[in-house]
């Protein structure tokens, strides 16, 4: 039993308040977790600005250097956890056990956040568009086009109020200290892993601990995280989303209702595309903001809806170690239960159609958890209110729709593919303000490219684009 | 474990005579024709058993069903009232109410009553006689504002009250209006830094443990404390109290154990129904644990099996936290606590039972707003 302390910069601190995580199938405990209070937090983010302070005596060059070495150790060796060691198969068991996805899934994003750490130079480099990080060093600069720029940081270091169900999402967060910006995270309290193993990764690879600060916690550590941030992120639902609108300090990341969209000129020869849809569907156990939840064409939606049914409704749970599970389970109580009837009551609307009724029974109840077998809905219109739904497993809509109602009709989509050629409406897509990242083609909504900023442009967050005027010599700043 | 201090076991089995005693004295008041008030007079024909010739002792009250507090809720508020009492100057008290109608208390001299008792347990070296305090709390319909105004008086000095309405902090909460519930956090405590500060010689203080958290570090903002400002005795309660809180208070907040820092901070558990437990000195060697004696004989914690309301758990066993009050004014015969916790075995200062560990009850934890202010 690994006992798992709060880290106030970089400082091991033994809570009087103690949270067993537990495996999901089991109940057994795998961890004991130490927990904080607001007050704490609070407190320890006066100290804030000494972590920029630390990180700015490295240049950004040597830190990324440092961040390289970290996604080896991350993903390949065995590194201090709380009172223990942790290897890179128990990091993937341990995530695998309390939050329920499958350990090959677990696996798969281990290696893309290694992915980011490792290529943060290019990551970096697409995120500035091309700006010398000494730039944001020094907080001005002159680009290679001649012209002075500033961009003045904003935080010393970046909030994180980070969930517990989906191992993907941490990318957002990891390139932070190479901007030499501290990190303050309030892990998830199903998946503290990740956290602590990329703390621990950065410790081992040279960067300071002192600008790490980890705090498990209640709300109200979550509460104190972003109020007292300069900038933060926090990953809810969409109340959640709805809290924090125009908050310009807090970044909220909630379900993401990506979509793939199929054109007029392409829909006769779907069936070309059913890998990327099924792809888009059901990989990473539908967990993610990225997966498909939608699926929008002109005609053939019913047909489309019964093969994409075909290759995922016969999907049978399997345990969280097998190669080929493609399911997370719901590790909250009920929760599977819940989520079943609220689409049970959708699909009683009049023109949706439950494509994979022939499946089977969608809900498998285990003693400590639950699971849902994937669903397929079709929809005879985007008026039907399932046309708007996801949820944290392999659900897609698959929606009848003219395409010149559809950017107008399929709301806010995080990644929305579209599948055409049409150059008229790839233009229209391009200018839909509702689509935030675009693919064009048939990509599946599921791989992104890393060399793009994602949900919001995290430079754009943590810094301000401003003016800056100077008579020194402009050599002397180049 | 069990008591085996033979002269903590005396004192406890006088403890015991004497809540026998005092509990036959009391439902013998509330259903006497003169004394009693209507409620308990027009329930006792609906009880199965004469509460007049069959209580006897304490355990003779699991003879009446568990109270419901929703029976508090709404008028007539005078059928709470003793009739021996009608022609007192009476207070009604409130809990709850954020929406829908509030539970109400009738009041007499009881807050007065507890208050004087718990003032016998404040040390006098950091809660000083004659000192001025500042109430930083829960007002309005609540009866700690007046409360804790009381126990200051009682102790010779005079007290300074910021205003805090809960209801409103409830609702801010559960609209999400973060940003409103800071601004009327802030709009407290800068009242609060501006009485401490203008020379009134406050050295006492109440205030809930987050009000406190936020003026310490209000406080610090400043560049000042609140060993700077004079204080040295906290009473501190009306919300969730965690060992963990505790610790981080005396350790970050406070600079220290009393003979460090020079703050002496005691943790209470009230509700409006019972009165105030106190707590037994809080440690470090103890892992700041928190154990709390409700004030026997006028009103007794239990801590119960979840099963079996009327089954006390063993000592340092985990159950259900059970109050029942018997005073003149108010009687509660066994009420089960949205709260858990561990039962504590009796020592010197407290001969009888108390609770450790009290957080919401885990089977109600999602439904309840818990430490709001």
């Amino acid at each position: 039993m690994i006992n798992i302390p709060v880290i106030r910069w970089g400082k091991p601190y033994e809570s009087l308040e103690i949270q067993d995580v537990r495996h999901f199938f089991t109940g057994d405990a795998v961890a004991k977790v130490s927990q904080a209070n607001g007050g704490l937090v609070t407190r320890d983010l006066r100290k804030a600005g000494k972590a920029r302070e630390v990180l700015r005596q490295f240049t950004c060059s040597d830190l990324m250097e440092r961040i390289a070495r970290a996604a080896d150790l991350y993903e390949n060796e065995t590194l201090p956890l709380g009172d223990g060691q942790q290897s890179p198969d128990e990091f993937a068991g341990q995530q695998s056990a309390t939050t329920g996805l499958p350990e090959h899934m677990c696996r798969a994003n281990m290696e893309k956040n290694s992915f980011v750490l490792r290529n943060m130079p290019k990551i970096l480099d697409a995120l500035t568009r091309g700006l010398d990080p000494e730039i944001l060093t020094r907080g001005y600069g002159i680009e290679s086009r001649g012209v002075v720029v500033s961009y003045q940081a904003q935080t010393p270091i970046l909030g994180a109020v980070l969930p517990s169900n989906s191992p993907g999402v941490h990318t957002l967060w990891l390139p932070v200290v190479a901007l030499q910006m501290g990190l303050v995270l309030k892990p998830g309290s199903q998946e503290p892993w990740t956290a602590y193993r990329v703390a621990s990764a950065f410790a081992e690879a040279g960067i300071p601990p002192e600008v790490i600060s980890l705090y498990p916690g209640g709300h109200d550590v979550g509460g104190a995280i972003l109020a007292a941030s300069p900038r933060s992120m926090i990953f809810g639902s969409q109340k959640t989303i709805d809290q924090y609108a125009g908050n310009p300090r807090v970044q909220v990341h909630g379900p993401g209702f990506s979509k793939i969209l199929l054109g007029d000129d392409v829909v006769d020869r779907w069936e070309e595309f059913l890998d990327v849809m099924v792809e888009s569907v059901y990989i990473n156990g539908g967990r993610s903001c990225i997966n498909a939840s939608g699926i929008w064409a002109p005609r053939h939606t019913r047909e489309i809806a019964a093969a994409i049914a075909e290759r995922i409704g016969p999907v049978e749970v399997l345990p969280p170690n097998d190669p080929q599970a493609g399911l997370a389970a719901f590790t909250v109580e009920g929760m599977g239960t819940a989520v079943k009837n609220m689409i049970d009551e959708d699909l009683k609307e009049a023109g949706v159609t439950d494509m994979t009724a022939p499946y089977g029974e969608r809900l498998v109840e285990k003693e400590l958890c639950s699971y849902l077998r994937p669903v397929v809905a079709h929809c005879e219109s985007p008026e039907c209110a399932v046309a708007q739904k996801e949820y944290m497993f392999p659900f897609v809509s698959v929606v009848e729709c003219p395409q010149d109602q559809m950017i107008r009709k399929i709301g806010y989509t995080l990644v929305g593919s579209a599948i055409t050629d049409d150059e008229s409406w790839i233009d229209q897509l391009g200018q839909a303000t509702n689509i935030d990242r675009l693919n064009i083609g048939a990509i599946p909504t599921n791989r992104l490219n890393w060399l793009q900023p994602h949900e919001g442009n995290l430079i754009d967050f943590l810094f301000r684009s401003r003016a800056y005027q100077t008579t020194r010599e402009m050599a002397a700043i180049a | 474990m069990t008591v085996t201090n033979p002269e903590i076991e005396s004192m406890a089995k006088q403890a015991k005579e004497e809540l026998d005693r005092h509990t036959v004295e009391i439902v013998q008041w509330h259903f006497g024709e003169d004394t009693g008030c209507q409620f308990w007079l027009d329930r006792k024909a609906e009880l199965d058993f004469d509460p007049l010739s069959e209580v006897q002792c304490y355990e003779d009250l699991r003879k009446f069903p568990l109270f419901e507090d929703e029976w508090l809720r709404g008028g007539p508020v005078e059928r709470w009232r003793p009739k021996a009492y009608a022609d007192r100057p009476t207070y009604v008290f409130e809990t709850g109410g954020t929406t829908g109608i509030p539970k109400s208390r009738v009041v007499v001299d009881d807050f007065r009553i507890d208050y004087e008792m718990f003032s016998d347990t404040l040390p006098d070296q950091y809660f000083p006689r004659n000192s001025n305090w500042l109430m930083l709390g829960p007002s309005g319909p609540r009866r700690l504002r007046l409360a804790v105004e009381h126990l200051c008086q009682f102790r010779g000095g005079i007290c300074f009250c910021i205003d805090l309405d809960p209801r409103w902090v409830v609702k801010l909460i559960k609209k999400g209006w973060m940003d409103h519930l800071e601004a009327y956090k802030n709009h407290c405590i800068d009242q609060a830094i501006t009485i401490l500060t203008a020379g009134h010689d406050i050295k006492c203080l109440f205030a809930t443990p987050k009000l406190l958290d936020s003026l310490c570090l209000a406080l610090e903002d400043r560049g000042t404390s609140l060993q700077e400002t004079g204080v040295t005795g906290i009473f501190s309660g009306g919300t969730e109290f965690t060992p963990q809180w505790t610790r981080y208070a005396v350790e970050e907040l406070l600079g220290g154990p009393p003979e460090e820092g020079g703050i002496y901070m005691t943790p209470t558990y009230g509700n409006t129904l019972m009165g105030l437990a106190c707590s037994k000195p809080i440690t470090a060697a103890d892992g700041y644990k928190i154990s709390y004696y409700a004030p026997q004989p006028r009103a007794v914690t239990e801590v119960v099996s979840f099963d079996d309301p009327n089954s006390v758990v063993g000592y340092g066993e985990t159950g259900r936290v059970k109050l029942t009050t018997l005073t003149k004014e108010f009687f509660v015969p066994g009420f089960l606590e949205r709260d858990e916790g561990e039962r504590e075995p009796p020592f010197e200062t407290y001969p009888w039972d108390g609770v450790s560990g009290v957080r919401p009850y885990h089977k109600l934890q999602s439904s309840t707003t818990v430490g709001v202010y």
